[in-house]
C-alpha cells in the first residue's frame, strides 16, 4: 500500500481547521479523508470508516474515547497513539504544544505516517496563528471604536477640537503608563455612568 | 524578593479537583512560597501527555494513571508519581429512568445504595432483555484506566454480570454523561460527582448506588506529578504536596463545605451551579427511588488517612489491570508499580504541618482500629469491599512473580 492510500479520519468540531487539514492532506497527495465534526456516535462512525490514520485535536474530549479503542477486544482495527517510538520525544511535544494527536493502527509502520503528522502540526500551526491575528484585528478595530467615542465625548463636553481631544488622551496615557485605548474605555465608562450613554 | 516558583496543575472538572483547587485559591500556596497555575482541561488523556512532556509539573490525575504510565501503557516515556492520593470515593453510578423502571419491575424490593441489591436488580434486567433479544445495555466510564471502570467491573462481577459479556463499557468524558444518558446512547455510566447529580437534575438520571458503597474509604484520584521534575526540584515538589495537604485539611472542615462548592462552581473551574455540588459535598444524595439518602463517606478530602498513597491500593489496581486483560505483570513491573506511589514524599509533608502519617506503606489492618503513625497512634478504617472479599497484596506479588 502506497502512503497515499492511506484512510485518514481527521475529527475536529472546529470545521474551519477541518477544511485547512483536509486541504493540506490532499495537496500531500492524500485522496482519502473523511471529516467528523458531529460527535454524536463517534466511536460507532470511527468503526464504520476504519481508517488507517486518526487525527484528532486535543480539545476534543472524546480523545479518551477514541484511545479507548485501542483498549476494547470487540474493534477489529487497534488504533494505537503515534509516537510509541519513545525515542521521538520531540515529535511529540511539538504535537502536542501545537494542538494535535494522533493515532494510527497497530501495524502500520510509523515513519509511513510522519509526514502526515508534521503536516497536520504546520496547519494546526497555521490556524492558530490565523486565529490569533483575527483576533488581534478584532481587538484593533475595538480600540479604533472605543478611541472615536472617547474623543466624540471630549469634544462634545469640553468643546475640544478632535485633534485636541487625541492629544489630551495621549498626554494621559503617557503620565499614567496605560495604553491609549485603556483611557479611551475609561473615559466612556465614566461618562455612560455620569451622562448616561447620551449618543 | 524573587519571583514564586511556578507550578503548572492540570484537572477536569469534578468535585474532587477541590484540594489542588483550594490550594491554589485559598493561600495555601501561596504561603509556601510557591504559585499553582490552575489549567482545565478536557480529557484525560491531556492531561497524560502534558504532565509527560513537561507542558504541566503536577495534575489531578486518575489514581490508575500513574500505575498506566509505570507499565509503559501510555504513548510515551514518562514516569509519573503519586505521593498523594486527593480523597476516598467521590463517585457514583447512574442509569437512566427507563434501566431503572426495569429494574424495579424485576425486583421491586431491592434497596436504592446496596450493591448487592442493585446488582441483583440489574442482573435479572439484563437476563430479561437477552430473553427478549435486545441489544446489551452500555455502561459508561471515563478512562480505561480508571476506578471507575474497575469497580464497576468489580461490583458487576461480584453479582455474578459479565463486564465484558453482559454488558457493553464505553468511554464518555464526566461532562457529557448527563447528555450521553438523556439520548439513549448509554443506559448508565459510573463517574464522579456533580456528573450523577447533574444527570439527575437534567436528564432524569437515577443514581443506584456509591463507591463508598461498593468499596468503602477507597482511594479515587491522585496528586500525580512529572517524576523528572519532583526529582529535580525536590524542595518545590514538598512545598507543593504541604499546600495541597493543608488545602485537603480545609475541604474536609464542614464549615467550609458552602464556600467550596461556590469557588468550584465557577466558570473556570467545574462551570455549574453550587446547589448541583452540595449533596456530595454535603453526603445527601438524591438517589433513584426518590429520597434523599445520607452517605456520610460519599467524598472524604482528609479525614481517615484519605491522602495516604496506600502501595496495597496501586497494587489492587495493578490486580484489576491483569484481571480484565490489560496488562499481565511480572516481578519488574510490580516494582515499577509499587515505587510510583510515594508514601515517604506524602509523610514529609505530614511531618511539616505537624500530622501524624502511617508508618506502613501498606494498610497494616484488615478491621477498623489503631495503626502506628509517624507522630503518635492513629485511628484507621482500612478500604472495605461490599462483598467482604479481601486484597491480599502478598498473594498476588506472588502470583505476578509466578507469571515473571
Amino acid at each position: 500500500m502506497n502512503a497515499a492510500d492511506l484512510l485518514i479520519l481527521v475529527v475536529d468540531e472546529n470545521r474551519i481547521r477541518a477544511s485547512i487539514i483536509e486541504a493540506g492532506l490532499r495537496e500531500a497527495g492524500h485522496e482519502r479523508v473523511v471529516l467528523i465534526s458531529e460527535m454524536q456516535g463517534l466511536l460507532r462512525r470511527i468503526e464504520e470508516i476504519g481508517p488507517d490514520v486518526i487525527i484528532v485535536d486535543l480539545e476534543n474530549p472524546n480523545r479518551d474515547l477514541v484511545e479507548h479503542l485501542s483498549a476494547i477486544s470487540s474493534a477489529i482495527r487497534r488504533p494505537v497513539a503515534m509516537f510509541v517510538d519513545q525515542s521521538d520525544h520531540d515529535m511529540m511535544a511539538a504535537a502536542i504544544g501545537a494542538g494535535v494527536s494522533a493515532y494510527v493502527v497497530d501495524g502500520l509502520r510509523q515513519d509511513r505516517v510522519k509526514a502526515i503528522l508534521d503536516m497536520a502540526i504546520a496547519r494546526f500551526r497555521a490556524y492558530s496563528r490565523l486565529k490569533d491575528e483575527l483576533e488581534e484585528t478584532r481587538a484593533a478595530l475595538e480600540d479604533r471604536k472605543v478611541m472615536d467615542r472617547a474623543k466624540a465625548i471630549l469634544i462634545r463636553s469640553r468643546g475640544l477640537t478632535e485633534e485636541e481631544a487625541h492629544h489630551l488622551i495621549r498626554r494621559t496615557a503617557m503620565s499614567q503608563s496605560r495604553r491609549m485605548a485603556d483611557v479611551a474605555r475609561a473615559i466612556v465608562s465614566t461618562a455612560d455612568l455620569l451622562l448616561g450613554d447620551q449618543e | 524578593m524573587s519571583e514564586k516558583p511556578r507550578i503548572r496543575l492540570g484537572f477536569m472538572p469534578l468535585l474532587d479537583a477541590a484540594i489542588p483547587i483550594v490550594a491554589a485559591e485559598m493561600g495555601f500556596a501561596d504561603r509556601r512560597g510557591i504559585a499553582i497555575d490552575l489549567v482545565r482541561e478536557s480529557s484525560w488523556a491531556n492531561i497524560r501527555d502534558r504532565l509527560a512532556i513537561g507542558h504541566f509539573e503536577a495534575a489531578h490525575a486518575l489514581a490508575p494513571m500513574p500505575i498506566a504510565a509505570a507499565l509503559g501503557l501510555t504513548p510515551f516515556e514518562a514516569p509519573l508519581i503519586a505521593p498523594m492520593m486527593l480523597g476516598l470515593g467521590g463517585n457514583a453510578i447512574t442509569v437512566s429512568e427507563s434501566l431503572w423502571g426495569h429494574m424495579r419491575s424485576v425486583a421491586p424490593e431491592a434497596r436504592v445504595n446496596d450493591p448487592r441489591d442493585m446488582g441483583r436488580a440489574l442482573k435479572a434486567a439484563i437476563a430479561a432483555r437477552a430473553a427478549g433479544g435486545l441489544a446489551p445495555l452500555v455502561f459508561a466510564v471515563v478512562h480505561p484506566y480508571s476506578s471507575h471502570n474497575y469497580e464497576l467491573r468489580y461490583w458487576l462481577a461480584a453479582c455474578g454480570i459479565d463486564p465484558d459479556r453482559d454488558i457493553r463499557i464505553a468511554i464518555v468524558p464526566p461532562p457529557f454523561m448527563p447528555d450521553a444518558l438523556a439520548s439513549g446512547r448509554i443506559d448508565g455510566f459510573c463517574v464522579g460527582e456533580p456528573w450523577n447529580t447533574r444527570a439527575a437534575r437534567l436528564a432524569s438520571g437515577c443514581i443506584i448506588l456509591t463507591k463508598a458503597a461498593i468499596w468503602h474509604n477507597s482511594p479515587e484520584k491522585a496528586l500525580a506529578l512529572n517524576a523528572g521534575w519532583a526529582a529535580q526540584k525536590p524542595d518545590i515538589a514538598h512545598a507543593l504536596l504541604v499546600a495541597v495537604l493543608e488545602a485537603a485539611q480545609w475541604c474536609e472542615a464542614v464549615e467550609n463545605r458552602a464556600q467550596l462548592a461556590e469557588i468550584l462552581g465557577r466558570p473556570d473551574r467545574l462551570d455549574v451551579p453550587a446547589t448541583d455540588l452540595l449533596p456530595a459535598l454535603r453526603g445527601q444524595l438524591g438517589m433513584a427511588d426518590g429520597l434523599e439518602h445520607a452517605v456520610p463517606d460519599m467524598l472524604v478530602f482528609a479525614a481517615n488517612q484519605a491522602n495516604m498513597p496506600w502501595k496495597d491500593h496501586a497494587l489492587w489496581y495493578l490486580a484489576q489491570m491483569r484481571r480484565w486483560g490489560q496488562t499481565d505483570p511480572g516481578p519488574a513491573e510490580v516494582a515499577r508499580v509499587t515505587a510510583a506511589f510515594r508514601p515517604d514524599l506524602y509523610r514529609e509533608a505530614a511531618k511539616a504541618l505537624g500530622a501524624s502519617a502511617p508508618r506502613s506503606d501498606l494498610q497494616p489492618v484488615s478491621e477498623p482500629g489503631e495503626i502506628e503513625g509517624t507522630a503518635g497512634v492513629l485511628h484507621y478504617a482500612p478500604s472495605a469491599f461490599f462483598d467482604d472479599s479481601r486484597f491480599d497484596p502478598a498473594a498476588f506479588v506472588a502470583t505476578c512473580e509466578r507469571a515473571g
